[in-house]
């Protein structure tokens, strides 16, 4: 890729869409999924009781299954919400800006 | 042809030796010949040979060896990386820990798997857009090749070989229990498998075994949860109040415990098993062998949603263990001292298998649990042979001329020379202390691997220095401070006192990494500087985009 392509690619709007929206949806995922686990972390290091609450009192069950579990499930469903996005709306986005890309080198 | 004779030598081989390790059986403490088990296992392993045969065929070219020819589907890889990254030390570890600890081994668990969305946002498309073979690909891009290929190769082989050696231990003890073959026999049993598949199948063989141990495995472990769920009428509290009524532990069982006793180490771990996921050479790899971004997005999101199940099987075993295996009648999976399993503690996946399906189906279990280690130590040693073909060969000795079939055949001795380093090591390590050295590969990864990749794909400032010298912060600073903590230092040596008084010590090795490459770069003042950030848009471009990438152009 030449200097000169790569400052039309850069330049076009559809690019920059792209980059500006897909970049900041996967920080704020990123940054949902950090919260989440280092908060699960951080309960374990200073407060494991909490984790260790039973649900009802005449079962055996605590709070952290339900809550581990749960975050299991949580990290599977972000790919999901990712995935979905991403191979839909961006990668047409994607495509689009391909189009015009080849129209300009033509 | 070639794989023909060896598969047929292979067979009779193992016969032989199977017949052999019976006889040595009996004056060791190996148990009694399992012939369900062998059955099973024999099956496994002709079918795989096949498939080895069938890639063999079809395995041509340097793409092909290394990536499949990028011809893999993003379910078939999810599959895989599921098959890849479900090791041993998962199934059987991670099951033995919550029935030994209970609520801990969730978290494990949780942190296992939390890597998984981080990559899926951050590296596997990234991966596939800028690389080739090997994820040093992508981080020398733009960086000067000999000293990043180095060290990207130096931090693949650690991981590699740390995480082969406990592979090898847990196989051949494993295996010595479970089929009643000697220790030494099995290494070298499984040395040679490997090889096999890896020299003459490469990624594709690799892949297809992945694939089909994944696929084993989450049925065997599907139909264990089941029965066991069964067993309790369906009830969690059920399951939940007998195992706290069995467990010495009691109630303790059900809450976090003295795993991760203090703040450092929990968090600690936490960022280990996070980015050392994400900085493991043979799932990073994995990304190469399919079509385009969408179909790596698509293998993220399949293997994520694997593991997580299998997780959580695994939490339901090791409470089902406690109840049906440590609870047994007259104790008949204790060993002498009425305390521990029969074999070791890891053990209570495998005798869980007993307790619900008897004979056949631990022998269905214990073929799969060998399968397993086949899996995973297949998709180690062609990453390790990689980095020494792709990344050090035909990068840094011969510097790119090189034709592509030298390179392959470089390839095969690496896998051949890996192999056998694997069966010397295992063999070594047997009477070892290795609890470590998965959690020393983790932290490698993400202190050495993890930083220098996610940088060189996000951060434009980055140059060659500041990348090499944060790399080897890294990984010096990761192998320093695990030798002089509490493992190595006090239980390994022997010293009284450790040195550094924390098990994981991700939590200052990694930040130590990020901020010499930050350092290093920004007063990195160079010619070699400005073309390395001048260069970063067009990867930027690419990396968004995917135009101009490896394999993306093959409809």
């Amino acid at each position: 890729m030449t200097q000169e392509q790569v400052q039309q690619i850069k330049n076009n709007p559809k690019y920059q869409k792209l980059v500006s929206t897909r970049s900041r949806f996967a920080w704020t995922l990123t940054i949902v999924m950090l919260v989440v686990y280092y908060a699960f972390i951080l309960f374990i290091a200073f407060s494991p009781e909490t984790l260790g609450t039973k649900i009802s009192p005449d079962g055996m069950a605590t709070w952290g299954i339900p809550v581990g579990i749960a975050i299991i499930v949580f990290a599977f469903a972000m790919t999901g919400v990712y995935v979905r996005r991403a191979n839909g709306e961006f990668d047409g986005l994607l495509n689009e800006l391909k189009n015009d890309i080849e129209k300009e080198m033509n | 042809m070639l794989g023909r004779i060896l598969s047929l030598f292979m067979m009779a081989s193992l016969t032989a030796a199977l017949a052999a390790g019976a006889d040595m059986g009996e004056g060791t403490k190996a148990e009694e010949l399992n012939i369900p088990a062998i059955v099973m296992f024999f099956i496994f392993v002709a079918a795989t040979l096949g498939i080895t045969y069938w890639a063999s065929k079809r395995t041509k070219s340097a793409s092909d060896f290394y990536t499949a020819g990028g011809g893999i589907t993003g379910t078939q890889n999810g599959t895989a990386i599921a098959g890849d990254y479900m090791s041993a030390a998962s199934f059987l570890g991670i099951t033995g820990m919550v029935y030994l600890k209970g609520y801990d081994g969730l978290i494990f668990s949780i942190g296992f798997l939390v890597g998984w969305p981080i990559i899926l946002f951050m590296i596997s498309e990234q991966l596939r857009n800028l690389g080739k073979y090997t994820f040093a690909d992508v981080t020398a891009y733009r960086l000067k090749q000999k000293p990043v290929r180095i060290l990207a190769a130096l931090g693949s082989i650690s991981v590699v070989v740390l995480y082969l050696i406990a592979q090898m231990v847990g196989a051949g003890k494993l295996i010595e229990i479970l089929f009643g073959m000697d220790y030494e026999f099995a290494v070298v049993l499984v040395g040679i498998l490997m090889i096999l598949y890896v020299a003459f199948g490469g990624m594709l063989a690799t892949t297809w075994v992945q694939i089909i141990k994944a696929v084993l495995l989450l049925a065997g472990t599907t139909f264990m949860s089941i029965m066991v769920m069964a067993e309790f009428g369906f009830s969690f509290d059920a399951l939940f109040t007998q195992a706290t009524e069995i467990h010495s532990k009691g109630v303790e069982i059900m809450s976090p415990g003295g795993l991760v006793s203090d703040p450092v180490s929990a968090i600690s771990l936490g960022i280990a098993l996070m980015f050392g996921t994400a900085g493991l050479p043979h799932i990073l790899m994995r990304f190469f062998t399919v079509a385009d971004a969408k179909e790596a997005r698509k293998s993220v999101f399949v293997a994520t949603g694997l593991i997580g199940y299998f997780y959580v099987l695994t939490f339901i075993m090791g409470f089902g263990a406690i109840v049906l295996v440590l609870g047994a009648e007259n104790g008949i999976y204790l060993a002498a001292d009425g305390v521990t399993l029969k074999g070791m503690n890891n053990m209570a996946a495998v005798w869980l298998a007993h307790a619900v399906g008897g004979d056949y189906f631990l022998g269905f279990i214990s073929a799969v649990a060998f399968a397993t280690i086949l899996a995973v130590v297949s998709g180690l040693t062609l990453a390790g042979a990689s980095a020494i073909s792709h990344d050090l060969y035909a990068n840094v000795f011969v510097k790119g001329k090189l034709d592509e079939r030298k390179e392959m055949n470089v390839s095969k001795m690496a896998t051949v020379a890996i192999g056998i380093a694997a069966i010397i090591f295992g063999i070594a390590f047997e009477k070892q202390n290795i609890a470590f050295v998965v959690a020393l590969a983790f932290t490698i990864a993400a202190s050495a691997n993890f930083p220098v990749l996610f940088m060189s794909i996000f951060w434009k400032k980055l140059t060659t220095r500041g990348a090499v010298l944060g790399g080897y912060v890294g990984l010096i600073s990761a192998l320093v401070l695990v030798i002089l903590g509490p493992v190595v230092w006090t239980q390994i040596l022997g010293n009284a006192e450790a040195i550094v008084p924390y098990k994981f010590p991700a939590v200052f090795s990694v930040p130590m990494a990020f901020i010499a490459i930050w350092f290093f770069s920004i007063t990195d003042k160079s010619e070699d500087a400005k073309r390395c950030q001048e260069e970063f848009d067009a990867q930027d471009i690419r990396c968004q985009t995917g135009i101009g990438s490896h394999g993306a152009v093959a409809h």
